[in-house]
């Protein structure tokens, strides 16, 4: 044997620095804006299920007319996403649990119904027994419709979304917060309706507290999968997401009195959410295109295991 | 048939050893796959060539027709359009005198070409088949993996999720594409038209586990001529993706040749992943219930 005792390179090699990966074809605002509808459409949902419960009607009323059409809207954006529109509900035709994008499009299938038929009876009288059941059971699949997407976003070989699992369902749950939150603050401050208007507020609060307890969570996320929710353009968006967040959680605090510091903060708050999705789709991207984080966090794996 | 919710779990992750079963099919022949023996490649690109020729391949890759500088590879990576691609890799490597009538033993400073065949792996647990939700991805009688053109609806989400960055959509078409070990061919009873081009044997078809014991004869002969850098990769069932239906010979470590070091199937975790979404969800509706608890009216 002629067998020669290599050093282990320091640095990371690859193949003319070229991915590893592909890089995604999912692209903003398309991805962000379908991730806060959905979000939105879930946490409203929500709401007019509690309202409903609690004798709030106008509340219920305009919750679950809000939830139908940001679902329907929410379908628009991911039918645009696709290569091949026209061939939308392919997405249908089979239901396989080993897809989160499958379960994701039943979810928003289930969803869509539910809330519609809901929101028709809010507005129509019609069937009020059917309407009740229907906005009951969208309490189930609204939050089910916000959170998918941390599955769907995690189960990829992208390293900065596969090591998210534990926080991105959570930036999900508290974006749907703080877009629920955010409606229901500039709907009260347009209307002058002084109603709800301290439960949205609430809402906003904790939304954007949750919201940002997550994205923390990704920032501090150790090694280099990590790293691009703490630097690069990732980083950047987060960090506008958090001042933005937060910023819309204090107004929110303030929003007491002022119908203005009610639209500042659900505006602050809109911007916030989209901004955390956009943060999340470019860290993905980044974290995809450059070999190092790919083969870094492997050979650590490797290691370890 | 397909035969549902038998062992589950070991059909998302470990050691499958009838994959074709494992999706349904009863009857079907062996699995069969490719060993691209890397060592005896010498880039000379037949592979890509037949493989574009058999299956009409666009050249609308923007890589093709430019020069990329790396070496002599211009193809740059496996695509939508490129489902073989060579990579060619010029290191600066000792080696040891050859010469009988040399001046003792020593080094000689000199520059090593690799050359590698790149394919789909066709895993054993394949993501992007996983995580199609069309159904347009789909395992064949042989253990292979295809996309139904058909069907697929572009959603990409495959795209993201081959470890191996094999997969990708075609922008002017909208679907998404990638090496089907020639279908037709096997269905045919022919080999995939790159294995059938490859003058020198560096890329092997045939039944998996032929191969596999082909190619452990191979490293063993190479070790023993003192090749202490050759490796398989993608030979192992005990590996990430179950072991790959197309495995290769490296002389150096995977991700000099652009392959990832130890890739797992995205999969593998995917009953964690729900079980946090399903603890967020509820998040969601606590944290509603919290806000409307305490309000004023």
């Amino acid at each position: 044997m002629t067998e020669q005792l290599q050093v282990p390179s320091a640095e990371f090699r690859s193949y003319y620095g070229r991915p590893i990966l592909k890089v995604t074809h999912w692209k903003e605002p398309n991805l962000p804006a379908y991730l806060v509808l959905g979000e939105l459409s879930g946490a409203l949902a929500m709401v007019g299920a509690v309202a409903h419960a609690t004798g709030r009607r106008s509340l219920a009323r305009t919750a679950r007319l809000g939830s139908a059409v940001a679902a329907y809207g929410g379908g628009a954006l991911l039918a645009a996403e696709l290569g091949r529109p026209e061939r939308f509900l392919n997405m249908l035709r089979v239901a396989k649990p080993t897809s989160p994008m499958s379960m994701g499009s039943w979810v928003l299938a289930a969803h869509s119904g539910l809330i519609s038929a809901a929101a028709a009876t809010e507005v129509t009288g019609l069937l009020p027994g059917l309407g009740a059941a229907a906005g009951a059971a969208s309490a189930m699949t609204g939050p089910a419709l916000a959170t998918y997407p941390g599955v769907l976003l995690a189960n990829t070989a992208v390293p900065a979304w596969h090591s998210s699992y534990r926080e991105l369902p959570l930036l999900f749950a508290g974006g749907g917060m703080t877009a629920a939150g955010a409606a229901g603050l500039a709907a009260s401050a347009l209307r002058a309706d002084r109603a709800d208007f301290d439960a949205a507020r609430r809402l906003a609060i904790v939304g954007a507290l949750v919201e940002s307890a997550a994205g923390y969570g990704l920032e501090v996320k150790p090694g280099p999968e990590g790293e691009v929710y703490r630097s690069g353009e990732g980083a950047r968006m987060l960090t506008a997401a958090r001042y933005l967040t937060l910023g819309g959680g204090i107004a929110a605090l303030a929003a007491r009195r002022s119908r203005a510091a009610a639209l500042v903060s659900a505006a602050l708050l809109a911007g916030g959410g989209y901004c955390a999705k956009a943060a999340v789709l470019r860290a993905g991207k980044e974290s995809a295109a450059d070999p190092r984080y790919v083969v870094e966090s492997q050979l650590r794996d490797a290691g370890s295991g | 048939m397909r035969k549902e919710g038998s062992a589950i779990s070991n059909s998302l992750y470990g050691p499958l050893d009838d994959v074709a079963g494992n999706a349904g099919y009863t009857g079907h022949p062996q699995r069969v796959g490719f060993f691209t023996d890397t060592t005896v490649c010498i880039g000379c690109k037949a592979c890509e060539v037949a493989c574009k020729e058999w299956n009409g391949l666009p050249d609308t890759d923007p890589d093709v027709l430019q020069l990329t500088g790396m070496s002599y590879d211009n193809t740059g990576a496996l695509g939508a359009d490129s489902w073989r691609h060579v990579a060619f890799i010029e290191q600066a490597a000792p080696v040891p005198h050859v010469h009988a009538d040399g001046d003792g033993a020593g080094e000689d400073a000199a520059t090593r070409w690799l050359m590698a065949s790149d394919v789909c792996k066709h895993c054993t647990h394949a993501a992007c088949l996983d995580v199609c939700p069309t159904g347009a991805l789909v395992r064949t009688e042989f253990g292979t993996v295809i996309v139904q053109p058909d069907v697929c609806n572009g959603c990409a989400y495959c795209v993201s999720a081959c470890p191996f960055g094999v997969i990708d959509r075609r922008e002017d078409d909208g679907r998404a594409w990638k090496c089907t070990m020639c279908y037709d061919r096997l269905r045919g009873g022919l080999e995939p038209a790159c294995a059938k081009a490859c003058p020198t044997d560096s890329i092997q078809f045939g039944p998996l586990d032929e191969l596999r014991a082909v190619a452990s004869q191979r490293l063993a002969e190479l070790h023993a001529a003192g090749e202490a850098g050759a490796r398989l990769y993608g030979a192992d069932p005990e590996d990430g993706v179950g072991g790959a239906g197309a495995f290769f010979l490296l002389l150096d470590e995977p991700e000099v040749y652009g392959l990832p070091p130890d890739p797992v199937v995205t999969t593998r975790d995917l009953p964690q992943m729900w079980r946090w979404a399903g603890a967020a969800a509820g998040v969601l509706a606590v944290g509603v219930a919290i806000a409307f608890a305490g309000a004023r009216r």
